[in-house]
């Protein structure tokens, strides 16, 4: 929720030279002064009605209370333990899914063959809920951090996959004989053109998979284990604690977006030659 | 023996398996034979689809023939090779590459030194009134500068044969007049050979040495015409020739026949 307000500006303020000017440039209009003014008119909201409508605590606290528990669990559940741990778990998942679904992505796009005789199973997969996945896992690796990094790994390939796929399938094929006519090997075809050409698709496939990274390492914590957000999750709900739960899921909200916005800084490098407009917003 | 031409197509027929391997295989080219000395420039016109593309892809070594052959400097043409460059209608640069990256493409995939690339490349892109965008990427370009980059980027490797499939049909007039006289310009002072598709009739007309007719699908020469106008390298000059409105009125005859049988054709295309 808090993350509305968080999320129009780093486009806003992606014109400027430097960061100094860039955040100078946003304060300069009003939009952001409205954007800002919502965020606060939102945590007054969340502050004072509780109270008014008389929502008792334990089923809406207000933001001050979930602050003061914020610094609770610093202290007394080593909460930075817990979210570093969920930070380098959805990291992790998310580089290997990544590399995963890029690796099959490419390899189903240069053979047809391949892409043939694996695509039922692949769109087969692709309908199972990937969540579901994580009891499974646990019985096989334990109350460990393998089993939650299986499903963030299962849950953020296939969007990669497809969107690589996609684009290699779809480029042009006067530019694949364009490289052919200068005598291009295959590896160069693949170096040189589709793979420069599927970088668009290739970010689009990451920013999906960053946040659904997050999602696929709390299911898995939820499901088991004694560490990370997830487990805290559990915990909040166990001890009736509703504070609780929302730092987590703040905090879980904070790791998604920490992610996200690294795959558009990423992107904003790699795709340098586009229009600024095709990038497109955060 | 067949060394005398730089570019020969003998023969050449091409079909192709319809869909689904079933009914009669369609044929795009048929028995077509066309032979360019060193230095000469032909042009094709014809109606869409009687597979003028289909025969510049065998030139280029992309598609063989399904019978005859085609040769280059008297050798059998069977995959691309360095002697030919070809430029089609879409400028097909490569929008992670700027300018001079993209004009250096087909000397990168042969391996030659970056140190040469950047000397060609920036030699080639001054003569072609790119130099101040050498590092521009190319949707910062207008159509004709893209087409313009696309044409250093073929004469990049410095081929013998240049093939080109309607480089201009998608520029405005004004930008299309320029670009065939730098065309015409360059073909001529470098003696290049070149095959040239087109649409336009007084683009042919202006830029060639002769201009071939060709038939609807199965596609097939069916006239020659040697268009005897001095100042190839100048095809404004050659407009303002009074025998321009001869040829020009005689192809759109030949054309106009072939046009009136066209249209249920136009589906499949080459």
């Amino acid at each position: 929720m808090t993350s509305s307000a968080d999320h129009g500006q780093p486009s806003r303020s992606s014109a400027g030279p430097s960061l100094g000017e860039k955040i100078a440039l946003a304060l300069s209009r009003r939009e952001v002064w409205i954007s800002l003014g919502f965020l606060v008119l939102f945590l007054a909201i969340w502050e004072w009605l509780p109270p008014l409508a008389k929502i008792p605590p334990y089923i809406l606290p207000p933001i001050s209370a979930v602050f003061k528990e914020f610094f609770r669990l610093l202290h007394v559940e080593n909460l930075f333990l817990h979210t570093g741990l969920t930070l380098i778990e959805v990291i992790i998942g998310f580089v290997l899914g990544s590399l995963l679904g890029m690796v099959v992505g490419y390899a189903l796009g240069l053979s047809p063959m391949l892409e043939f005789v694996l695509s039922p199973y692949i769109l087969a997969l692709q309908i199972t809920p990937k969540v579901a996945f994580a009891p499974l896992f646990i019985m096989w690796l334990g109350y460990t951090v393998y089993p939650k990094i299986l499903v963030a790994i299962l849950i953020v390939f296939f969007p990669v996959l497809i969107n690589v796929l996609s684009s290699v399938r779809t480029i042009d094929p006067a530019m694949i004989n364009l490289a052919r006519s200068f005598s291009a090997s295959r590896a160069q075809i693949f170096w040189k053109i589709e793979f420069p050409a599927s970088m668009p698709n290739l970010f689009a496939g990451l920013r999906i998979g960053s946040t659904l990274a997050v999602i696929g390492i709390v299911v898995g914590e939820l499901v088991g284990g004694n560490k990370g957000l997830g487990y805290l999750l559990v915990l909040g709900e166990g001890q009736g604690n509703t504070a609780m739960v929302f730092v987590t899921i703040i905090l879980l909200t904070v790791i998604g977006i920490l992610a996200y916005l690294a795959v558009i800084l990423a992107e904003r490098r790699v795709l340098h030659y586009m229009p600024e407009r095709q990038i497109g917003p955060v | 023996m067949s060394a005398a031409y730089r570019l020969e197509f003998r023969g050449v027929t091409k079909t192709f398996a319809t869909k689904k391997g079933r009914g009669e295989p369609l044929v795009a080219v048929r028995d077509v034979s066309v032979a360019l000395s060193d230095g000469e420039v032909v042009s094709i016109i014809g109606p869409s689809g009687c597979g003028k593309s289909t025969l510049l892809n065998m030139g280029a070594g992309l598609d063989r023939p399904t019978a005859g052959q085609v040769f280059v400097d008297g050798d059998l043409v069977t995959k691309p090779n360095s002697h030919v460059a070809f430029m089609l209608q879409k400028d097909l640069l490569l929008p992670w590459r700027n300018i001079l990256e993209n004009v250096e493409l087909g000397q990168e995939i042969q391996g030659a030194s970056k140190s040469d690339r950047v000397k060609r490349g920036t030699e080639l892109l001054a003569r072609y009134h790119l130099g101040d965008f050498a590092q521009h990427y190319p949707h910062q370009l207008s159509g004709g500068m893209r087409q313009r980059a696309a044409l250093a980027r073929t004469m990049a490797m410095n081929p013998d044969v240049v093939l080109l499939d309607e480089p201009f049909s998608a520029l405005d007039a004004q930008t299309k007049l320029v670009l065939q006289k730098d065309l015409a310009q360059v073909l001529w002072e470098e003696k290049k050979t070149a095959l040239f598709i087109t649409h336009d009739i007084s683009e042919a007309v202006s830029l060639s040495d002769r201009v071939l007719v060709m038939s609807r699908r199965p596609g097939t020469i069916i006239r020659e015409m040697i268009i005897e106008i001095p100042d190839r390298p100048d095809p404004f000059k050659r407009r303002r020739h009074p025998r321009m409105g001869e040829y020009v009125t005689e192809l759109l005859g030949l054309l106009g026949i072939v046009d009136g049988t066209l249209e249920d054709e136009r589906k499949a295309d080459a």
